[in-house]
């Protein structure tokens, strides 16, 4: 038995829907020879919220407001290699389709003109994270070593992705695992 | 188009691409040779019934110690052209992350999508991800045509539209306007409107868009994920029923 420990990864969503970590929990039993090979730090799927050193953060989601951003950076400074995993993270996907609307038309038109709110109102309460003005994918704020795409990638993509990671090669998505939707 | 008749036997050369010897007649392209002979080298905007655009630039191969468009060069005796190699193919994988930041070409948003050959290409040369910052296009989305929309925040620019509503159609329908950044395609109306033209969702103007500028109303995702074209087929092998576009 190796006496070197277990690589560490750590994942999050950021302006994401979750749906990349529900293709994690898609590799079925898959999950229990990855969990095998490494040590899961901060992660949904453990709750742990402090991030220790890692070698690999996966991240789901885009930058939509100041919050994701500090996120963002804190796993790259912990994260030896970080993942864009997903539309979202890759290019923004569904939240920067507001990219083309100004921000504040957009929350005007959903928290004060919508047909059926009561006193409508943008909400403002300072512990909410501010907006970003324009939805940002993860490569236009840090380094990302790779991405991930897939919207959501498949559990056997992210099973594939992750063992050539762990293998020490850069990883391929073939036989049809590369899909951009 | 047809070539004009000539009554001298055509002669027949050979090239080398990537080491393979591939025929070709005085006046053929790398390209057509190429394909002529079975042979894949990639392309976007280049259609068999068109003459060469030139402007997507994915036929990039090297010839005689020069970059050149496969689909605009013609093929010459002796030439060893090199198309699949590891420099080419990273040059390809820029050009397709280039046509992705250009646009808003959101996958998962698309109709296009399973059936569009910047997808298939972005597979094709394993574009897992950017490489430059997004631009997101102001442009608007024509939505006036009861059979057809335009949406122009996708459309790359090969003019295969325009081609065709001038060559085929005969409807003169688009045209591209601008120069550089600014450069756009335009619907020939004065209102600037498609619902102002005689375009038809069955002319080969509103069939060919090889993204998803230009797509029929009506149909949405019509076709389950995974039972798509190119959720099985690679862009190397043509596809029954998508012919119309190249």
């Amino acid at each position: 038995m190796s006496l070197r420990p277990k690589p560490r990864i750590a994942t999050v969503s950021l302006g994401g829907c979750f749906g990349c970590h529900m293709s994690l929990l898609d590799m079925d039993e898959q999950l229990f020879e990855l969990l095998d090979q490494v040590e899961l730090d901060r992660s949904p799927l453990t709750d742990i919220k402090t991030l220790a050193p890692c070698d690999i953060g996966l991240i789901e989601g885009g930058l939509c407001n100041a919050e994701n951003v500090h996120l963002l950076q804190e796993f790259r400074v912990r994260c030896r290699i970080l993942v864009a995993v997903g539309a979202c993270a890759i290019n923004g996907g569904l939240p920067a389709q507001r990219n083309t609307r100004r921000l504040g038309d957009c929350l005007r038109e959903v928290y004060q003109f919508r047909p059926g709110l009561v006193h409508g109102q943008i909400p403002n309460d300072p512990e909410l994270p501010l907006l970003l003005d324009q939805v940002r994918p993860l490569h236009e704020v840090v380094q990302v070593d790779y991405s991930l795409p897939g919207c959501p990638p498949s559990g056997e993509a992210l099973r594939k992705f992750i063992s050539d990671l762990l293998a020490g090669h850069p990883p391929r998505l073939t036989d049809g695992l590369l899909h951009y939707d | 188009m047809t070539a004009p008749f000539d009554p001298r036997p055509p002669t027949e050369h050979q090239f080398l691409l990537d080491g393979r010897p591939v025929p070709f007649t005085e006046g053929q392209t790398i390209l057509q040779a190429a394909r002529a002979a079975g042979l894949y080298i990639p392309s976007l905007c280049w259609d068999p019934r068109f003459a060469p655009h030139g402007s997507c630039k994915l036929c990039v191969v090297k010839a005689a110690g020069r970059h050149v468009s496969a689909c605009a060069t013609q093929a010459r005796e002796g030439w060893e052209v090199e198309s699949s190699t590891p420099e080419i193919n990273d040059m390809r994988r820029g050009l397709l992350q280039m046509l992705f930041v250009s646009g808003e070409h959101f996958c998962p948003g698309c109709e296009k999508s399973g059936h569009c050959k910047l997808q298939a290409l972005g597979y094709e040369f394993e574009m897992l991800g950017p490489r430059f910052p997004h631009f997101h296009p102001q442009r608007p989305v024509d939505a006036s045509h009861p059979e057809l929309v335009l949406d122009l925040t996708r459309c790359v620019l090969c003019e295969l539209c325009v081609r065709a509503s001038r060559e085929v159609d005969h409807t003169d329908v688009f045209g591209v306007e601008g120069r550089g950044i600014h450069k756009r395609l335009v619907v020939n109306a004065p209102s600037g409107q498609l619902a102002d033209t005689p375009i038809a969702a069955t002319d080969l103007a509103a069939r060919i868009c090889p993204v998803g500028a230009i797509l029929p109303k009506g149909r949405g995702f019509a076709v389950p994920i995974g039972e798509r074209p190119y959720d099985r087929a690679t862009i190397r092998a043509p596809i029954p029923g998508e012919e119309d576009t190249p």
